[in-house]
């Protein structure tokens, strides 16, 4: 999971006269990790200590004189290097005051960037292509040099990389709307020039950004039509032969830009897995492009997401986990935290398997079908969309497209439009719903939200089945079906969403277990998840024990019984009553709750929402836990392997979190003592049985020991004995 | 009882090649098997599945089919021979050129007074069978193809023939085919090769069963040539068939190891309409099912993997006994170790070849279960390659390890050891004219004689000198039994020698005197191991179904020991076992000790001790380990059983009180194996 932390501003921004133009030419690290070196887009150079958000020195040229690259720090010798003029390099230091009488020197051409690295000496990349240490060129200025790019060639971007003892530069340069990357090693010098792919759109890359990873350079960009893709260039060993390369691209992303191109907009690479990108619509707000999110390149997820006020000018710098982002009149800094992502941890705790595999075939908005335009849907659906299709023809109804549903939505009358999306869904074939499914199911909800009277709820659940939405795409589709009370929609989304938010399944939560009984008997939800409830109340009632049956629970701790004064119904009853107890909620409810037991989620996020439910709640929902608990526990009931029922594992899982999120408050609760001494004895027998399983793996080891040391060979003497 | 020093020996690759064919006669309840290296043996399934008789192979004979008429035995090959066998002088009776080239298999019709052979050239050969003799009678109408696979009508007036793509079936009267059943072609890429019909089963109702090597089993009606049913069992090829006497059930066998069986059911209950229905599937190999026979209560199966199967058939029985349990016989029930108990030599018999070894040493001490350092390490000395095509039948070392000795049908060949410092082997070359061939072969302890085993149980005296070996005399039983001798041993003061037969005899001949001493009373089941005692010249034996006997020699007489043994009874646990005794040696330091062995166990017998009873626990050595030194007496019984080592070979008593233990794992057998056929297995 990635997190984007609340942020903070370190300084303000003055606006620039073209207003299209960023205020900031560059931010760069100092030596220490916490500054920040800020060269603004005109004269002035800013250090700032970025925890106290404080500036610490502020060096400006002459006016008429113009800093024409970010200033950057030479880690080696501390001092700060900035260029005015394109010609003239300036080295300063920490105590000079007055950037004018720093040591200056003119250079023959004019210069592009100074890029300097930890660990390796400041390079200054000219114009014109050729490169040159600092040092060196500081101790001939004027030497001459060289134009290594062709007359149209021009330098869009450029960095450098410092990999182990190999020093790079890189720089992308235009000329004619091709674009082609420069890799310059130094020492020994070696320049190769790669040919970049030419987008369809023949559009320029907006961005570039380039790490280190495994030995090899991976360089990011993105295209204005929200593409993100992804070259290798190996950093050692092989010097490819002379001339241009085509350089292959992997796409990692594809961003949903929602109307018109990307403008102006940036993406940074995190780490191998997430990309941090500004500048680019959020997939659930449907205008403005003002958005700093963090996606999962390797299963295409929004990790998180922020609105940044004002105007984005396309610029993001990352450095040790902030993110530096200028918008409208401020410059934020961001923190963020990216964890090792697993799919476990994209998508929360995994479903049921079995049911996991036959329910989910088409997860987060598909990769698979995005990039590369596969079906995964089984043939049986296709079959069915087919038929679909025919009867649709044979109707001869004239079809609406999907920009004609999109506009009915927004105003047609509920039947219309109910009638339509429907059709729709029932006609378009996989490839195009997947794209379309997300749009309607947006346009749906927010019509919704806007018109209390106008709502849906067959067209939204027709859309939630065809299975190519999930949460993320359409974030206030649950919200509003809870709003509703629509819980046979609640349902479906449970069941089908593989990324709802903690705080989302929570709400869900709270909702279904404070819902009188009453009023969710009526709702009709889907009739396999009833049934499984419905065989799990009758299990215990039939009072099927089987023979030899004996509550092993309560018989080895009747010993403490007597401390704990249980509450009366306990003590009146033998115990094994207590296991057949009833179902403390109704039919229905239970029925939401097992949906919410199944809903993936991370402990660490749901614990903080947890604490949101009440006491009576808590107590309710433990309740509700134990009886499942205690029928899967008592072998009477066997699980039905087709239906969908939360596993044992499941249940305890949240048993936990439940009492780790209010464990004072039960502890001081008189109605909750019962239950948790009930459930301390379950958890004692629980560590009983592993500890017998843990003897038993010991000895099992041990007969695998037994067994190693007699390695065979072709002759041996032995002593035995027999008696 | 103590402490033991093991030399624990795996060095013997003794390989048994694979099973290729097979026949049961119902009538003497014999089971032929032919191996791939051309040797047929006999099991006698009435006495506890005891292999009876070997009848060694021959580099140049190959066997494809063996068939019996009466208790006749008959076999023909790749070599384009038909042969008969001697099973009284275990080797070929005569062999004839069928000249069809190649013979592919042979059956004899029911009455046994015609043989039917299939060949390469597309012809079926009938034979008439005569009292000493076959005589080819004339061809059924000669086919396109090789003729793979016969099975004659019960009736007699027809055969079918499994060919390649198809079936033909014969009117044997009037030699013309009068069906043509083609076989489809399996499916994808084997549709281009032929089918070959390995197998054919032609039932009295006309019916025809074929198992082809596109997996199928298919049944035919034979009236009107057409298919009623397909069985598709394996990707490969069902290789064997075999129809049970009663014709209800049919096994098959394929090349994936599994042998599955039909039976001819109403598929629905209170049904009149019966059909074939595939109903077990059996896996008890693991390598191609080339040989099979559906026998009363049992289905027996060997193939590729060379060992034999015996799965009984449950239904069969009514309860759970020794009958109904699984058999696997891996190893045969006689020696192929010769051991030199003074000199510590070891002595392996291959069918090609001899192997001498010396044993290492330890001068160590240890706990049990310590394994000792070698002071030196064990040492091939000999590798003696046979003369001839045939093959080894039987081989003997002197005790001394002077003296090597061993036979093949057709020669017996005599060697002079030297192994103490630089080694030789002088070939002992005037060889007495009546020592032509032998059975077994055993030297005198003192290795001053040899004894031969001859034909019609007689045994062959040869005295041995340094310069010469000379014809003694010839020991004849009374009993004027013909069987071969598969059993000889010595007493230790050179006065006796004891010969058993496969008629159960057991003489005992007194060689001071070369003449019969007695004949041990004659018990029901064949002695699968015997030996003498060295002080007091008792004779234990043990039979196929492991009872065990002892006999004073000398007063006539089984013992008290042995008497008291009958009746008490041997413990349950010692009759079930399901591998027969193969070795009895004695401990010359202890004379009531008696070391006996099988394949999974070897058994140290203290006659001072009580006999366990039923209810005693038989196997007791891990309880005694577990009590005191005081409370070990009154759990001591007289069977002291090691289970330490496995699949054993041989287990004797060196001179120096240390055991030899020839130890052949199974897994090493299978090892060697060709690679089976593939199957598809999770995530390979």
């Amino acid at each position: 999971m990635a997190a984007l932390y609340e942020g903070f501003t370190l300084c303000g921004l003055v606006p620039t006269q073209n207003a299209s133009d960023s205020a900031i030419q560059g931010i760069e690290l100092d030596g220490d990790s916490d500054h920040a070196l800020v060269t603004d887009s005109t004269r002035s150079v800013t250090l700032y200590k970025v925890s106290d958000q404080k500036p610490l020195g502020s060096w400006t040229v002459k006016q008429g004189q113009l800093l024409t690259c970010p200033a950057v720090c030479n880690f080696q010798t501390k001092e700060y290097v900035v260029v005015s003029d394109n010609k003239v390099i300036r080295v300063w230091k920490d105590e000079d005051f007055n950037l004018d009488r720093a040591f200056k020197a003119t250079v023959s051409a004019d210069v592009w960037r100074v890029h300097s690295a930890p660990g390796g000496e400041p390079v200054v990349l000219f114009q014109r292509g050729a490169v040159r240490l600092l040092d060196s060129l500081l101790s001939a200025p004027q030497q001459p040099i060289e134009d290594v790019l062709s007359e149209e060639e021009v330098i869009r971007w450029s960095t450098n990389i410092v990999a182990e003892k190999q020093h790079f530069v890189l720089f992308t340069t235009e000329q004619k709307g091709e674009h082609f990357l420069y890799v310059q090693r130094l020492n020994p010098n070696t320049l190769q020039k790669y040919r970049l792919e030419r987008e369809d759109s023949r559009s320029a890359p907006l961005s570039f950004s380039a790490s280190l990873r495994d030995k090899h350079i991976n360089l990011l960009y993105l295209y204005p039509n929200g593409c993100v893709y992804q070259s290798v260039v190996a950093a050692r060993g092989y010097v490819g032969p002379e001339g241009v390369q085509a350089l292959p691209r992997s796409l990692r992303l594809r961003l949903p830009v929602g109307e018109g191109e990307l403008g102006a907009a940036s993406a940074v690479a995190l780490d191998e897995a997430h990309v941090a990108v500004v500048g680019m619509p959020h997939p659930s707000a449907r205008t403005g492009k003002d958005f700093l999110c963090i996606w999962n390149t390797n299963f295409q997820t929004l990790q998180a997401g922020k609105e940044m006020a004002g105007r984005i000018h396309g610029q993001v710098w990352c450095y040790l986990g902030k993110l530096f982002v200028p918008h409208g009149k401020a410059l934020s800094v961001i923190p963020y935290e990216c964890q090792k992502s697993s799919l476990a941890s994209a998508l929360g705790k995994l479903r049921h398997a079995g049911i996991a595999v036959s329910k989910s075939s088409v997860a987060v908005p598909s990769w698979n079908t995005l990039l590369h335009g596969n079906q995964p849907q089984g043939p049986a659906k296709i079959v069915a969309t087919r038929k679909s299709k025919l009867s649709r023809k044979s109707q001869s109804v004239q079809a609406l497209t999907v920009d004609q549903v999109l506009k009915l939505i927004k105003t047609g009358p509920v039947d219309e439009v109910q009638r339509e999306v429907e059709a729709l869904v029932s006609r378009g074939d996989a490839q195009d719903l997947q794209l379309s499914v997300g749009q309607l199911a947006c346009h749906l909800v927010a019509r919704s939200q806007a018109e209390t009277t106008f709502y849906t709820p067959g067209a939204l659940a027709q859309l939630v089945r065809t299975q190519c939405l999930c949460h993320s795409v359409c974030p206030d589709l649950l919200l509003l079906a809870l709003e509703h009370k629509d819980y046979f929609l609640c349902q479906l989304c449970l069941q089908l969403f593989p990324d709802i938010p903690e705080v989302v399944t929570c709400a869900c939560l709270k909702t279904f277990i404070s819902v009188p009984d009453g009023d969710v008997e009526m709702v009709s939800l889907e009739p396999d998840s009833v049934s499984f409830m419905e065989g799990l109340v009758v299990a215990g009632a039939r009072g099927g024990q089987q023979n030899g049956f004996s509550p092993p629970l309560f018989e080895e701790d009747s010993c403490d019984a007597h401390h704990q004064p249980k509450p009366t119904q306990h003590q009146d009853k033998k115990n094994p009553t207590l296991q057949l107890e009833a179902c403390p909620v109704g039919l229905h409810k239970a029925v939401l709750l097992n949906e919410v037991l199944q809903t993936p989620y991370s402990d660490n996020l749901l614990l903080p929402h947890l604490k949101d439910l009440n006491t009576q709640q808590v107590i309710l929902f433990l309740q509700y836990l134990q009886f499942v608990y205690l029928k899967y526990s008592q072998d009477v009931y066997t699980q039905t392997p087709g239906l969908r029922s939360p596993t044992v594992t499941q249940v305890i899982d949240w048993v936990c979190l439940l009492l780790d999120a209010h464990f004072t408050v039960l502890v001081m609760a008189p109605d909750a003592k019962g239950l948790l001494s009930n459930l301390n004895s379950f958890v004692k027998s629980q560590v009983k049985l592993f500890s017998e399983l843990g003897k038993i793996e010991g000895s099992l080891q041990g007969l695998h020991k037994m067994k190693l040391s007699k390695d065979i060979s072709q002759y041996s003497i032995e002593v035995i004995e027999l008696f | 009882m103590g402490e033991l020093k093991v030399h624990r020996v795996r060095f013997f690759d003794y390989m048994p090649t694979a099973i290729r064919a097979m026949a049961f006669n119902a009538h003497t309840e014999r089971l032929a098997l032919a191996r791939m290296d051309g040797s047929v043996e006999i099991f006698n399934f009435t006495d506890h599945y005891f292999q009876e008789k070997v009848i060694p192979g021959k580099d140049s004979r190959s066997i494809e089919s063996l068939c019996w008429v009466g208790g006749r035995l008959f076999s023909a090959g790749l070599n384009g021979e038909i042969a008969e066998y001697d099973l009284e002088n275990l080797r070929p009776k005569y062999s004839l050129e069928a000249y069809g080239g190649p013979i592919w298999t042979v059956i004899s019709n029911t009455q046994g007074t015609q043989l039917a052979i299939g060949c390469e050239d597309g012809t079926v050969k009938l034979f008439e069978v005569l009292e000493e003799h076959i005589q080819f009678e004339r061809n059924l109408d000669r086919q396109k193809g090789r003729i793979i696979s016969l099975s004659w009508h019960p009736s007699g007036t027809h055969i079918a023939a499994g060919m390649m793509d198809m079936i033909r079936v014969f009117d044997v009267p009037t030699g013309h085919a009068v069906q043509r059943l083609l076989v489809d072609r399996g499916i994808g890429g084997s549709k281009s090769r032929e089918t070959v019909v390995w197998s054919v089963a032609f039932l009295s109702d006309h019916t025809v069963v074929s198992g082809d090597s596109a997996g199928k089993v298919q049944v035919w009606d034979g009236h009107t040539g057409t298919l009623v049913k397909t069985h598709l069992v394996t990707k490969w090829d069902v290789l064997a068939l075999s129809v049970s006497k009663d014709e209800s059930s049919v096994v098959a066998g394929t090349s994936e190891g599994t042998v599955i069986q039909f039976q001819f059911i109403a598929p629905t209950l209170h049904q009149q309409d019966k059909e074939w229905v595939r109903t077990r599937t059996f896996k008890n190999h693991t390598h191609d099912v080339r040989a099979l026979a559906e026998i009363e209560t049992a289905i027996v199966s060997g193939g590729m993997d060379t060992h034999l199967v015996v799965r009984p058939l449950l239904e069969k029985f009514d309860e759970k006994s020794h009958a109904s349990g699984l058999r696997k016989i891996h190893f045969p029930h006689r020696n192929l170790v010769s051991c030199a108990k003074k000199a510590g030599l070891l002595l392996f018999q291959f069918p090609g070849q001899l192997e001498l070894w010396r044993l290492g040493d330890s001068d160590g001490h240890g706990k049990p279960g310590d394994r000792l350092p070698l002071k030196w390490k064990p040492e091939k000395l000999l590798l003696l390659k046979r003369k001839g095509e045939d093959h080894i039948c039987c081989s003997a070392l002197s005790s001394c390890g002077g003296w090597l000795a061993y036979s093949t049908v057709s020669s017996v060949r005599i060697y002079r050891l030297q192994t103490d410092n630089n080694i030789s082997i002088t070939k002992v070359s005037k060889l007495p004219k009546v020592l032509r061939s032998a059975h077994q072969l055993c030297f005198s302890s003192d290795s001053s004689k040899m004894f031969a085993a001859s034909s019609q149980s007689s045994v062959l005296v040869i005295a041995l000198t340094q310069s010469e070996c000379k014809y003694v005399h010839t020991l004849k039983p009374k009993s004027g039994s013909r069987q071969p001798i598969h059993l000889m041993t010595t007493s230790v003061d050179g006065k006796w020698l004891a010969a058993a037969n496969s008629d159960c005899e057991i003489h005992v001949y007194n060689l001071q005197k070369l003449k019969l001493h007695c004949i041990v009373p004659v018990y029901g089941s064949c002695p699968s191991a015997m030996g003498i005692h060295p002080t007091t010249n008792n004779l234990t034996m043990v039979h196929a179904d492991q009872q065990l006997f002892e006999y004073s020699i000398v007063e006539k007489q089984y013992t008290d020991w042995s008497r008291k043994l009958q009746k008490q009874g041997l413990h349950n646990v010692w009759l079930d076992r399901d591998t027969p005794v193969t070795h009895v040696t004695f401990n010359p330091k202890n004379p009531n000790q008696v070391v006996l062995h099988d394949m999974h166990m070897f058994c140290i017998i203290d006659q001072s001790l009580p006999l366990p009873d039923q209810k005693t626990q038989f196997y007791n050595q891990m309880t005694l380990r577990s009590l005191s030194e005081q409370e070990r007496p009154s759990h001591l019984h007289a069977f002291k059983i090691c289970k330490t080592f496995q699949d054993l070979l041989c287990v004797s008593l060196l001179d120096d009180q240390s055991l030899v233990v020839v130890e052949r794992p199974l897994l090493a057998i299978t090892s060697q194996l060709p690679a089976p056929v593939r199957q598809k297995k999770f995530a390979t």
